[in-house]
């Protein structure tokens, strides 16, 4: 469904990424972990168009996303919940979501998809009035997510959606990466909660200094020494 | 005594509710130049310059070709919402990323050249519609048709933007994207288009005004200086970008023209309204509302 090859990307003269290949298939969900600023964040901005790679291509479905302008890799298929979450703080939820539904792909089944939202989160239905600034962490991550789900995506890019989280609410966030994952829905997933990204995944990357380490399905990955040492603390 | 009281009570209504009505458009403007402040955090200092080339149109559409005015009005509106869309590609739009500074010596810079163009074009002369509307009595106080009629249109002109803004996709992304300008792509929005649509809207607030302004204002070359300072003003008052703050700040200041007019000459009310503003900086120096962020 997606596919990285040889991306390099970086910010002015600091290069962020060194030859990236990376492949998400359809139905899929892959994990990237590393450590902090390994270039996890820069790989998703790269794949939503938020920043362009200086050298590679990216392909979602065929179709070259380093050629599709930023405002129309949304209509590709692509979600992306940016780290820290990035809600419109001074608009209430309702607004959050239909912001999720701009597209003129999704105007039409706006109402459809904020009932799919709502089912999803009933929580947001009951603040559906309230700024979402004034919203618990977890709420906000939901509403985030909420936002992603209303463009009806093929391929769903998490950015840390546990960070800055209790951990009673790092297991619901968990729990709905689940239950979003069931629903059909691809998902790539960068987080530095190795041991809990690793439960929920099939596949995950390991990135560091920019560039891929190693990559594997989880099982080899919490098996692997490198991770163990490094990320899972054995 | 008894007698002199009543008499001075009836004025001072009067007084009270032409500031309401001189507040309707004041607010309407201020809405305008805030619009354009709070999304594209920029300041058209040329924005009062908008309003009296959409005066001029007016009169010529309305003197010149014949047209009436109710026909001229929405003629002159779209034409000043295309100049204020014309504004932000030509002027704005390249100094997006430049010091503020340099925007506000560039929008300064199109307030002479419409000026200058203005003189050159339409000569000094002052002119207006040749409209006269009467003056309605009520009871012993009197009020003019036109600020009656100006009122009720900013009114609906507010009412319109609003729905605009809290209903459509479009409005709710306008509101969106001064809250986080990095991520708009990911919403699919434009950020280009929105500005381009956002600075007509504020263009056409400027051409509405304009037809409310033409039914009480001779038009000329420097029309613009009687309310453009004022404007500022308003919105600096309410907190820049503030549109609820901008709204309150209107009717402050309206009144205090209105009802300063009422104890000495109209020119005092002006006084007193700067002398206020001054005061108010030291006092609220981000405005009546401090902007919530």
């Amino acid at each position: 469904m997606l596919e990285l090859r040889g991306v390099n990307a970086g910010y002015g003269t600091f290069q962020a990424l060194f030859d990236v290949d990376l492949d998400v298939r359809a139905g899929e969900a892959v994990g990237v972990i590393g450590p902090n600023g390994a270039g996890k964040t820069t790989l998703m901005r790269v794949i939503s168009g938020l920043i362009r790679p200086s050298r590679g291509s990216i392909r979602m479905e065929a179709v070259d996303v380093v050629a599709t302008p930023p405002h129309k890799i949304v209509s590709l298929g692509i979600a992306h919940v940016p780290e820290n979450r990035r809600l419109f703080p001074q608009l209430s939820v309702d607004d959050n979501l239909k912001m999720g539904a701009f597209m003129k792909e999704a105007r039409g089944h706006y109402p459809e998809r904020l009932d799919v939202v709502f089912d999803l989160f009933p929580r947001l239905k009951e603040r559906r009035h309230q700024m979402a600034g004034t919203m618990s962490g977890g709420e906000q991550q939901m509403c985030a997510i909420g936002r992603a789900l209303m463009s009806n995506p093929k391929l769903l890019l998490l950015d840390e959606p546990s960070a800055g989280l209790a951990p009673v609410v790092v297991q619901q966030v968990f729990e709905l990466v689940k239950r979003i994952r069931a629903s059909g829905l691809t998902v790539l997933i960068v987080e530095q909660n190795v041991q809990q990204v690793l439960r929920v995944v099939d596949r995950a990357y390991l990135i560091e200094a920019g560039t891929i380490r190693s990559s594997g399905t989880s099982a080899e990955m919490l098996a692997s020494d490198t991770v163990k040492e490094a990320y899972l603390g054995v | 005594m008894q007698a002199f009281l009543d008499i001075f009570d009836i004025y001072l209504l009067e007084a009270v509710i032409n500031g309401i009505l001189l507040g309707g458009v004041l607010a309407l403007l201020a809405l305008g130049l805030n619009l354009i402040f709070g999304v594209i955090d920029v300041t058209w200092i040329c924005y009062a310059e908008l309003v009296m080339i959409g005066m001029y149109a007016m009169y010529f559409l309305v003197q010149y070709y014949g047209i009436s005015y109710f026909l001229a009005a929405p003629l002159t509106i779209l034409l000043v919402a295309l100049l204020g869309a014309a504004l932000h590609y030509l002027v704005i739009a390249p100094l997006l990323t430049a010091p503020p500074i340099n925007q506000l010596l560039a929008t300064g810079g199109v307030l002479f050249v419409l000026q200058s163009f203005a003189t050159v074009a339409f000569g000094i002369d002052f002119r207006n519609l040749g409209i006269r509307l009467p003056v309605l009595a009520f009871g012993d106080m009197n009020f003019s048709y036109a600020r009656l009629l100006s009122f009720l249109a900013a009114l609906v002109g507010m009412v319109a933007v609003y729905l605009f803004m809290t209903r459509t996709f479009t409005g709710t992304a306008i509101r969106a994207i001064s809250q986080d300008r990095q991520i708009m792509a990911l919403m699919g929005v434009d950020t280009k288009r929105i500005y381009l649509i956002t600075s007509a809207i504020g263009g056409g607030l400027a051409g509405l005004a304009a037809c409310l302004l033409v039914l009480q204002y001779d038009v000329h070359p420097f029309v613009g200086l009687s309310f453009g300072p004022i404007t500022f003003l308003i919105c600096v008052l309410g907190g820049l970008g503030n549109f609820i703050g901008g709204f309150i700040a209107a009717f402050v200041f309206a009144e205090i023209i209105s009802l300063g007019g009422l104890f000495s000459d109209l020119e005092w009310g002006y006084v007193l309204a700067f002398a206020f503003f001054i005061v108010m900086m030291f006092v609220r120096p981000a405005g009546l509302l401090a902007r919530r962020r």
